[in-house]
């Protein structure tokens, strides 16, 4: 029997809800993955745990927040990485019949982002209770937090179509591609996360909040112009 | 006017004159025939080198005679970021119309934009050594070039992951943009808002600004930055003809 073909277009937004609610369930069932980039957060935090605790105790500030980001980079681009590359080429043309490519794109990097946070407050809440909490602005810090996965997530998710796309070790071409491309949004979450750190009046923090909110904007639209060229391959 | 009026016309002034540099630079670098713009480069790039090692400069506390790095390093920066600037046009057009030539052209400007990047930070790098004490600082401005370099490192890197030609082609030609539009513009607003640089046209050192004061090094910038942008399109048509050469020889 053939399949009905809709007359009319589905509206994007449905598009990009039930694709979401797809990834978080393949997530759900291959709790391998999931489970893997959790012990990942948490076996990092452990070893900067035993290292610092050799020279007694607490990181001083700076490192503390320095490691938190990189813990939180590497996390990134573990978790990103699988989203394109675990799916079959099969997979991806029967997606490519059914919906737009930007619903596929915009629903990656919404999922993306919702699952980094989910693994950067499990981060913090690891972080915490292994090395200390020096944070002096919380509000601030979770807000840089919530702004820095969402950034990762965006920058990320186009970068992983294209080392998917070229094959062979993707991980290792995501990180060379990727990074140059985050290092002044990691620059700006560092300097605001460090302004968190010491308690320091907002109103310093708010130029670059700014240009982090209209960097996070014209990343996911260069993105959302771009994928279809990456999908039509 | 008041100063924002004075500001915003100034940036779509020098929004058009890239515009029409870039567009211009993609005629000259697809050009036939025509010769008389490469004498230009040259006349200009030997009487900028000349003159800015013999004119007269102003002496600035801390710069002094090294200010005469104004005419060789800026202008540098300046041909890389316009050929890039060319090399992301390029992008577009392949990915409106694929042709293996727009990919070529895309391909040889990013790669004499790196030339140029890498010869903008070795005359850095050495005026640093006499100015600052050291060949390298955590300066923003240095880490934006480092940014800059690296990302066309990865565009390299990319290319060389593909076997089949149209892909690397199209997914190539999709990062140049995204690299560039995700990064480079915020290269240079970081060091702006940042405000504790000590490179020149910073906070730290005599600025930019000051030189420009000076009527004597005006001209020969000016012809030392138009000298080198053309050159910068130049070698992006020798090389870019010689790779088109290679690629239907290799059809044969």
């Amino acid at each position: 029997m053939r399949p009905e073909t809709n007359p009319q277009p589905v509206p994007l937004l449905r598009e990009i809800s039930t694709l979401l609610a797809k990834d978080f369930r393949l997530e759900w069932r291959q709790r391998a993955a999931l489970g893997g980039l959790l012990l990942y957060v948490g076996s990092t935090v452990f070893v900067c745990f035993l290292s610092f605790s050799l020279r007694g105790g607490q990181p001083p500030p700076p490192a503390w927040n320095a490691l938190f980001w990189v813990i939180l980079l590497f996390a990134a681009v573990n978790a990103v990485a699988k989203g394109f590359m675990q799916e079959s080429p099969g997979q991806r043309l029967y997606y490519y019949t059914l919906v737009r490519p930007q619903a596929i794109i915009l629903a990656k990097m919404l999922y993306n982002a919702l699952l980094l946070l989910g693994v950067g407050l499990l981060g913090l809440f690891l972080y915490t209770i292994f090395l200390g909490n020096p944070i002096q602005d919380p509000a601030l810090f979770v807000a840089n937090l919530a702004l820095g996965a969402v950034g990762f997530a965006t920058t990320l998710t186009l970068v992983s179509g294209i080392a998917a796309k070229a094959g062979g070790n993707g991980a290792t071409l995501m990180a060379v591609l990727g990074f140059p491309v985050m290092i002044p949004m990691l620059l700006l979450l560092i300097k605001v996360s460090k302004n968190a750190l010491d308690g320091l009046d907002r109103g310093l923090s708010q130029q670059s909040i700014v240009t982090l909110l209209a960097l996070n904007v014209i990343v996911a639209a260069v993105s959302y112009l771009l994928f279809p060229f990456l999908w039509r391959g | 006017m008041s100063k924002a009026t004075i500001g915003i016309i100034i940036s779509c002034i020098s929004l058009a004159v890239t515009v029409g540099a870039v567009w211009g630079g993609q005629r000259l670098i697809e050009s036939r025939g025509r010769c008389l713009w490469k004498w230009v480069a040259v006349a200009l790039i030997l009487g900028s080198a000349v003159a800015g090692l013999l004119i007269p400069v102003p002496r600035l506390p801390i710069v002094n005679e090294s200010i005469r790095n104004l005419f060789f390093h800026v202008p540098m920066w300046f041909g890389m970021i316009m050929v890039m600037l060319v090399s992301i046009v390029y992008s577009m057009q392949y990915l409106r119309r694929p042709s293996a030539r727009l990919d070529i052209l895309a391909h040889e400007a990013a790669k004499t934009g790196i030339l140029l990047g890498v010869l903008g930070l070795a005359t850095g790098s050495l005026w640093a050594r006499y100015t600052w004490g050291a060949w390298w600082t955590p300066d923003p401005r240095l880490n934006a070039a480092a940014v800059a370099l690296l990302i066309y490192g990865a565009y390299l890197v990319l290319r060389g992951s593909f076997r089949d030609d149209q892909q690397r082609a199209r997914v190539s030609a999709i990062y140049n943009i995204f690299a560039f539009a995700a990064a480079i513009p915020l290269l240079f607003i970081l060091p702006r808002i940042s405000g504790n640089s000590l490179h020149p046209g910073q906070t730290g050192n005599p600025g930019f600004n000051k030189y420009d004061l000076d009527s004597t090094m005006r001209p020969v910038f000016y012809a030392a930055v138009i000298g080198w942008i053309l050159f910068a399109f130049w070698l992006t048509q020798v090389s870019s003809r010689l790779t088109l050469l290679q690629h239907q020889h290799d059809d044969q």
